[in-house]
């Protein structure tokens, strides 16, 4: 069966199963509707935080980032993980503790004060909007790539997707569908890094293969890093493992990037949320400890993937001549993410460090969903990968949506205009403004508007600079009043926001990239994926 | 927890980041050892603090009598919010 005809499969299957959960678990209360009744075990409750954590972005373009940075590409891996060691030792436990439905909800009864409610709904709304419209964005694009549909298309099947099973299933239906999006995308991640680890190192676990001999190819016997760091020296390349080398970012990028990160991460309101769904702050720990073993089942696979994915790159392309290419590179040629210029003329791809003289660029995103071709694993495969990328993409943008729907009607119409609001017209409430946040994310899916980078990198400086000092304040320090609550959260956020362009490396990467996307529409789906990655190179 | 949190400093952001050269000079298995805290080992560590403090809260909440019962068994509806 062709890969085509293979995804086809895998994700009418996948597709099917998500909607079969839905309408097992719809819900007919606002407890339901907002925390799942506050009956998911913690074990489930890891599971679908890992699913609603990790987006199209982990999922597809950080192992690729991971294959061009080397040691740098640590600041994804230990700021998106080491986030949740914040998560679990100061926040989740005790948000759950206090007992509410959202965010706002817990800043306005902690600082007594309806405006520090008002503005924390606007940041999430705000956070969750910009968050999701790269996801809508995702699943196009997945769409279009493995199944030859338009872009649009793909948005409108992922809208009809989420519109679904938020809108019927409410935090419960989104739990239960996040759980198995989980087990179909870690199996998706796992599969294809077990398969080319097995081949290239004879070690089934990435993990110890990323740190072993390999067994096959020109390197045959020599062990995987130092190849690595061979091959970068002598393409005149920084060498892989190797951390403050030239062409590399300094340690104090290093240090305020990983940081920002972290905390960013800790701040996320469709993350934190999701502890309110466990019945108590005992399970609240528990379960933050399972979605960091999620997590990191995914997190330690990665650079194992980026340093196999980068010596099969380099093996199969580096000195062959463009007419023998294989068949991936032309399809990957198609889509302009992959770029020979021969420049010396002799029809051999060399690919080198020194701009003058290389002759290859590929895009960083391609290298998960190109992996499999290039390490010539079967069709099903790579139709596994393309399910893998939806349920990334859909199980975070699910939980997003939950966030704005629950702000809208709980946070504004419930406790600002209408505080008798009985609970069948909250519940309804709140499915019309899922529905409508859903259509709204589908819109802007559909017609992403430009500024996008600088929305989405406010985005996450807002989520970093106003939610996590603003909940850790509220929790550890008594003495914080709600003058202090309101007057932290703007300013705060500029300030944290100069401090770190200040000390990080100005966004240099980012505004090549974004004058790329301006200047070649077929490529603008790649910047989706790379949106929350983006966010962070801006600052 | 000011310990866990010590530890979660010094294997993200010394191990890792800081001390990062000097410990390349060593290797685990295949791995230079800063390198491997970076990418592998911060994680790890990462996940293991998690688990000690889940494990040594439950420990103090049994101590002092304030066990919350099992983490998997839902409230009744009553207890909704009033906790």
């Amino acid at each position: 069966m062709s890969i085509q005809g293979w995804t086809y499969l895998l994700v009418g299957l996948t597709f099917s199963v998500y909607i079969g959960i839905a309408i097992w678990s719809r819900v007919q209360s606002t407890s339901g509707f907002y925390v799942a009744g506050r009956g998911v075990h913690p074990l489930a409750n890891g599971m679908a935080t890992a699913a609603d954590w990790m987006s199209a972005a982990s999922f597809i373009s950080m192992a690729g980032l991971i294959s061009f940075m080397g040691y740098t590409g640590a600041i994804y891996l230990m700021g998106w993980t080491g986030g949740y060691v914040l998560l679990a030792l100061l926040l989740a436990p005790y948000l759950r503790k206090y007992g509410r439905y959202t965010i706002p909800e817990f800043v306005g009864d902690r600082y007594y004060s309806q405006t520090a409610r008002v503005i924390a709904v606007f940041c999430a709304i705000f956070v969750s909007f910009t968050y999701v419209a790269g996801q809508m964005r995702g699943v196009g694009v997945v769409f279009s790539r493995f199944l030859e549909v338009d872009v649009n298309v793909g948005v409108l099947i992922g809208v009809g997707m989420v519109f679904f099973y938020a809108v019927v299933g409410g935090m419960r239906g989104i739990t239960y569908t996040q759980v198995a999006q989980f087990c179909v995308l870690i199996v998706a991640y796992l599969i294809p890094a077990v398969a080319i680890s097995w081949k290239m190192t004879g070690w089934a676990v990435p993990q110890i293969g990323f740190g072993s001999t390999l067994i096959e190819g020109q390197y045959a016997g020599m062990a995987l890093l130092e190849t690595l760091d061979a091959i970068h020296r002598d393409l005149g390349l920084p060498e892989y493992t190797g951390a403050w080398v030239n062409g590399k970012k300094s340690m104090v990028d290093v240090l305020a990037i990983t940081m920002a990160l972290m905390v960013g991460t800790a701040g996320l309101p469709h993350v934190l949320i999701r502890f309110y769904t466990v019945p108590n702050s005992r399970a609240a720990r528990w379960s933050a400890m399972w979605a960091l073993i999620f997590i990191g089942l995914l997190y330690t696979t990665a650079p194992a993937v980026s340093a196999f994915a980068r010596v099969n790159m380099i093996e199969t392309l580096n000195e062959q001549a463009y007419s023998n290419a294989p068949p991936w590179f032309k399809s990957w040629e198609e889509t302009g993410l992959i770029v020979f210029t021969d420049r010396n003329g002799d029809g051999v791809i060399q690919y080198r460090g020194n701009p003058d003289s290389n002759e290859l660029s590929v895009d960083r995103d391609i290298m998960v969903l190109a992996n499999p071709e290039i390490a010539k694993l079967p069709a099903w495969v790579v139709a596994l990968v393309a399910a893998g990328g939806l349920a990334a993409a859909l199980s975070t943008a699910a939980g997003l949506l939950l966030v704005i729907s629950a702000s809208v009607s709980h946070d504004l119409l419930k406790s600002v205009w209408w505080k008798t609001m009985p609970q069948n017209v909250e519940l309804r409430m709140a499915r019309i403004s899922a529905a409508f946040a859903v259509i709204v994310a589908g819109v802007l899916g559909i017609y992403p508007p430009g500024f996008v980078a600088q929305v989405v990198a406010f985005a996450f400086g807002l989520a970093a600079a106003s939610f996590f000092p603003i909940l850790l304040l509220g929790i550890f320090d008594k003495r914080t009043t709600k003058e202090g609550a309101v007057a932290g959260y703007a300013p705060g956020d500029w300030i944290h926001r100069s401090l770190y362009h200040l000390v990080s490396f100005c966004g240099s990467h980012s505004y090549r990239r974004s004058v790329v996307v301006r200047n070649q529409p077929r490529r603008y789906w790649i910047y989706w994926y790379g949106a929350e990655l983006h966010s962070c190179h801006h600052r | 927890m000011a310990a866990l949190l010590s530890l979660w400093f010094v294997v993200s952001y010394l191990l890792g980041i800081v001390f990062v050269e000097p410990l390349n000079q060593f290797s685990l298995g295949g791995f230079p050892l800063g390198f491997w805290f970076a990418q592998q080992g911060s994680i790890f560590f990462f996940i293991i603090l998690t688990f000690v403090y889940a494990f040594g809260m439950d420990r103090i909440d049994r101590r002092h009598g304030v066990n919350e019962g099992p983490a998997s068994i839902p409230p009744t509806s009553t207890s909704e919010t009033t906790e």
